[in-house]
């Protein structure tokens, strides 16, 4: 009945475009494997960067492929592979009693209530051609002109506040998953010195004085004069 | 005609339906980020489908701003997991309850 009224093949794309999304959140959720989870993410992904081609946001479609599967999802899995995969969900330990439930219910609530909302606002089923002042949306390349026109000049104090974001998070990144206190480890090299006289490179190092160094570097010299 | 932008707000709402209850029940840290991810997601298909709707140029550039904030989140965050980790060798938020008086 739907599809009567609008073009075929954009119920088509808007109905892979649902079904990617859709499948690929509730696989992020309910799958055990948190790599799995990871997978499923990127299959919502490319469902929004669909969503967002049928919609004239050609150039987000394309930073959300890059940035989000691309980048975001890619630290997502080294992350995991680092800590290494823990399926040790412990889905029975609910410290707050029928969490699930209420969560359950919460949720319903809410997007019934937006749902309902947007069926009743005049901005979605009324009158769409709102004038806001803003620039009108061009279609195809015209779009991205328009995007960078936008970034670069109504919202330029915002673009330079988000590459000071940027670097704030890189470092901030940098410090937290630094290895911290490097006294620790020559501790524990001492400990394991002494507690089994294993082979320790140690001998290597001793005997690989500055000494031996800079007769390394001299030999050199002496046998090219 | 065009799919009526009501669509892909009905998905959205889905969409963030789907996350927040993620957020609200899983207990690993990574998973819960994910989630957020849903959710910064949602609410991004919402701001594409409006500047479609309402033919204004804003909507996408703030889908830009929060797709770079969703980055600078995430590795903040995947960093904090990873300290958490160091200490505790587990990502489970509930064994997090060092601060509660």
């Amino acid at each position: 009945m739907l599809a009567v009224a609008y073009a075929f093949p954009d119920v088509l794309v808007f109905a892979c475009a649902a079904l990617l999304i859709l499948v690929g959140a509730i696989g992020v959720i309910a799958m055990k494997n948190p790599v799995h989870s990871a997978l499923s993410l990127i299959m919502c992904l490319l469902g929004v960067a669909l969503t967002f081609l049928a919609q004239r946001a050609d150039f987000l479609a394309a930073a959300e492929i890059i940035v989000y599967a691309g980048a975001i999802v890619v630290l997502f899995l080294f992350v995991i592979m680092f800590l290494g995969v823990d399926k040790t969900q412990h889905p029975h330990v609910e410290p707050l009693v029928g969490q699930r439930w209420l969560a359950g219910v919460g949720v319903t609530v809410t997007v019934a209530g937006l749902i309902t909302l947007m069926a009743n606002s005049h901005w979605v089923s009324g009158v769409l051609s709102v004038s806001t002042g803003g620039t009108a949306l061009a279609g195809g390349a015209g779009n991205i002109t328009q995007l960078g026109d936008s970034v670069f000049t109504t919202y330029l104090l915002a673009f330079e506040a988000t590459a000071g974001l940027l670097i704030i998070a890189v470092v901030g990144a940098v410090l937290l998953a630094r290895r911290e206190r490097p006294l620790d480890l020559d501790l524990d090299l001492d400990d394991e010195v002494e507690g089994e006289p294993s082979p320790a490179p140690d001998d290597d190092h001793g005997t690989m004085t500055p000494g031996d160094l800079v007769t390394d570097a001299a030999t050199p010299r002496e046998v090219s004069s | 005609m065009t799919i009526p932008a009501s669509w892909y707000l009905i998905l959205a709402a889905l969409l963030f339906g789907i996350g927040a209850f993620g957020v609200l029940t899983r207990r690993s840290a990574l998973i819960m980020f994910m989630c957020i991810e849903l959710m910064l997601n949602a609410v991004n298909v919402t701001f594409v489908t409006f500047a479609r709707s309402m033919s204004d140029i804003g909507g996408q550039t703030i889908v830009f701003f929060v797709m770079v904030v969703a980055a600078a989140e995430v590795t903040v965050g995947l960093g904090i997991v990873v300290a958490v980790f160091r200490r505790r060798a587990s990502t489970s938020v509930d064994e997090l309850s060092e601060l509660q008086g």
